[in-house]
């Protein structure tokens, strides 16, 4: 139902998003997660034809983007980041004025407004004006906006921005319940909204696609091993190499200033017990040893935070020190 | 509703939400209802003055004395207020970004700039119909020639809907209401000098061609009561022009 081959977009020499190629399944939820200034907005307003792309074909409904625009308009449903909504009007007045630039006639105006209104939850407002709505208010108009004429495909940038959590539960349930029968593609840099609603997830990091995959799948296809982290009170100097020799480690990380270690071990082989003895053997002092696991959240992180001269994997240390790190006196060498 | 239409409606709907169109409205009726009284206390006080000469009731000619000089002097005001009134109609939606929203919807560039100006159109088109007061007025007090009043007043729609669209084109530039305020009052100045300047130069090619891009010269005819198919034709092609323009404008900001 959505294309995207090649897309590139350029503002003046900064580039936003490069080469960025993916499709989406009729009836499929995808989720565009991504940091801030990954793009995610940039892709979209492509998608709904608002900016044409610099390089690249993007495609929705099987009419290009750039070549077809108004095809492509009469398709979607698109709530931009921030939703375009006049101060001066009331809710209601707002919504008829979308649906008739929509094309909609007084009849189907009639029911969406209807339909729109009870699932968002607009009743009670309908007569007030925009501008003195809430911020969480006004999303949900904005949301009502891009759903009103029920069109095949929604493009939905940050739909949950700025609502409260039960708001948040019903505005997923909302976008679960479009699947199988509307393509929807959202973006979020909100983990757990992209787990709960979508079947597949982008992830998209300085214009780049860096993953690509079911939440599920990612998690699990990025946890190739087994981390453990130590904490050692007066860690040698060549500890890290120490480890290293132990067998079934893969890989240490180590951070001198803390005294902590991510050791990366064999897939399937818990190498806890043998680590302690190691460790107390020696006499060094264990402070601490726990498998650290790799939640979804985690992967994000290690996807997306390479960008300041880090390997990524360094970041799962990182990650694993910061966790430790107020269990432990500093016992730099 | 078509979407021009459902775009007219919004247009107004917010126009008289928000108090620029009252202020400009206002403004623009108390500036003309004062120039208009200064005009008629003169006739009236040249009319004494040719009654102590001649000793009898003179024949005053209110086309002349009036209605002439009060359409000349409209030309100014129109060119201070109306920058005003079309200042917010395109700078606003990109300001406030709803103009994603109508960049996204099923309705094309052309329907929304012709929407927006008819809008603003029939907003100009309100206003001066309230000034025809004054010509009800006097008809019950004197007579004089309906010709040129009627002709000055389509002068008046025809120029106004040309600052009205030059107001869309530069609206159209900016996101900023007041610098959009001020190319459209600056530009509309500096077609007003050109005039000036054409005339100056006189009767040569270069002053009749520059006197002709000008609006002035074409307003003057009609105030004078003569209506020429060249003076229409130019406020036609000229709003034509302002809003293609104000389309191309729209169109490449996308391409950033
Ligand atoms: N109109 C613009 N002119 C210049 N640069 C822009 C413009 N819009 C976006 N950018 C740049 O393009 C990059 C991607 O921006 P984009 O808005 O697509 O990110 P995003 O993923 O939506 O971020 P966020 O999560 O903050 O909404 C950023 O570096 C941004 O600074
Ligand atoms: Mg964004």
């Amino acid at each position: 139902m959505i294309e995207v081959q090649g897309v590139t977009k350029r503002y003046g020499d900064h580039t936003a998003i490069e080469r960025v190629t993916f499709s989406v399944a009729k009836g499929e939820v995808l989720a565009f997660l991504g940091p801030n200034g990954a793009g995610k907005t940039s892709t979209m307003r492509i998608l709904a034809c608002y900016m044409p792309a610099t390089e690249g074909t993007a495609r929705v409904a099987g009419f290009d983007c750039f070549e077809q625009p108004l095809e492509v308009k009469r398709r979607i449903g698109y709530l931009p980041e921030n939703p375009p909504l006049y101060q001066e009007l009331t809710v209601t007045e707002y919504l008829t004025f979308v649906g008739r630039i929509k094309g909609m006639n007084a009849g189907e105006l009639r029911s969406g407004l209807a339909r729109v209104l009870e699932r968002l939850a607009l009743g009670s407002v309908r007569r007030r004006l925009i501008a003195n709505l809430s911020r969480g208010y006004q999303q949900r108009v904005g949301l009502a906006q891009a759903l009103l004429n029920d069109p095949p495909v929604l493009i939905l940038d940050e739909p949950t921005l700025g609502l409260d959590p039960k708001q948040i539960i019903e505005i997923r349930e909302l976008i679960k319940s479009l699947a199988g029968s509307h393509t929807v593609i959202l973006s979020t840099h909100i983990l757990p909204e992209a787990t709960a609603v979508c079947q597949r997830v982008v992830i998209i990091h300085a214009g780049r696609i860096v993953a690509e995959d079911t939440p599920e799948q990612l998690s699990s296809r990025l946890r190739r091993s087994e981390k453990i982290s130590v904490v050692v009170k007066t860690p040698p100097p060549d500890l890290a190499d120490r480890f290293r020799a132990l067998p079934g480690v893969l890989n240490v990380f180590a951070s001198t200033e803390t005294g902590g270690f991510l050791l990366e071990c064999d897939l399937g082989r818990d190498l806890r017990e043998e680590l302690a003895r190691f460790v107390v053997g020696n006499g060094w002092g264990l402070l601490e040893l726990k498998t650290v696991s790799m939640t979804l959240e985690d992967v994000f992180l290690l996807l997306t935070q390479h960008e300041e001269g880090m390997e990524p994997r360094e970041d799962g240390a990182e990650e694993a020190r910061q966790e430790t790190a107020p269990t432990q006196e500093p016992s730099s060498t | 509703m078509t979407p021009v239409q459902a775009i007219i409606a919004k247009e107004l709907r917010t126009a008289f939400v928000s108090p620029i169109v009252y202020v400009v409205g206002a403004v623009f009726l108390l500036i003309y209802g004062f120039l208009a009284y200064l005009y008629v206390v003169n006739a009236g006080s040249q009319a004494v003055r040719l009654m102590q000469l001649q000793g009898a009731a003179p024949q005053l000619n209110l086309n002349e004395l009036v209605f002439r000089p009060t359409f000349y002097s409209m030309a100014i005001i129109l060119m201070l207020v109306l920058p005003i009134l079309t200042m917010r109609v395109f700078a606003e939606e990109r300001k406030l970004r709803t103009f994603e929203l109508l960049m996204t919807c099923p309705i094309r560039m052309n329907e929304v700039i012709i929407g927006k100006f008819l809008a603003l159109l029939f907003l100009y088109l309100g206003m001066l119909a309230l000034t025809g007061i004054v010509p009800l007025i006097l008809a019950t007090y004197s007579s004089f020639d309906w010709n040129p009043v009627l002709t000055g007043y389509l002068g008046l729609v025809l120029m106004g809907a040309l600052f009205l669209a030059t107001g869309v084109l530069a609206s159209a530039m900016t996101e900023n209401q007041v610098v959009a305020a001020f190319l459209s009052f600056g530009f509309l100045l500096l077609v007003w000098l050109l005039g000036l300047l054409g005339s100056v130069l006189g009767d040569t090619p270069v002053g009749n061609t520059i006197a002709y891009l000008s609006f002035i010269d074409h307003y003057d005819r009609l105030v004078r009561g003569l209506v020429d198919s060249k003076d229409l034709i130019y406020y036609l092609s000229g709003i034509v022009l302002m809003l293609f323009f104000a389309h191309r404008v729209l169109d490449s900001q996308r391409w950033k």
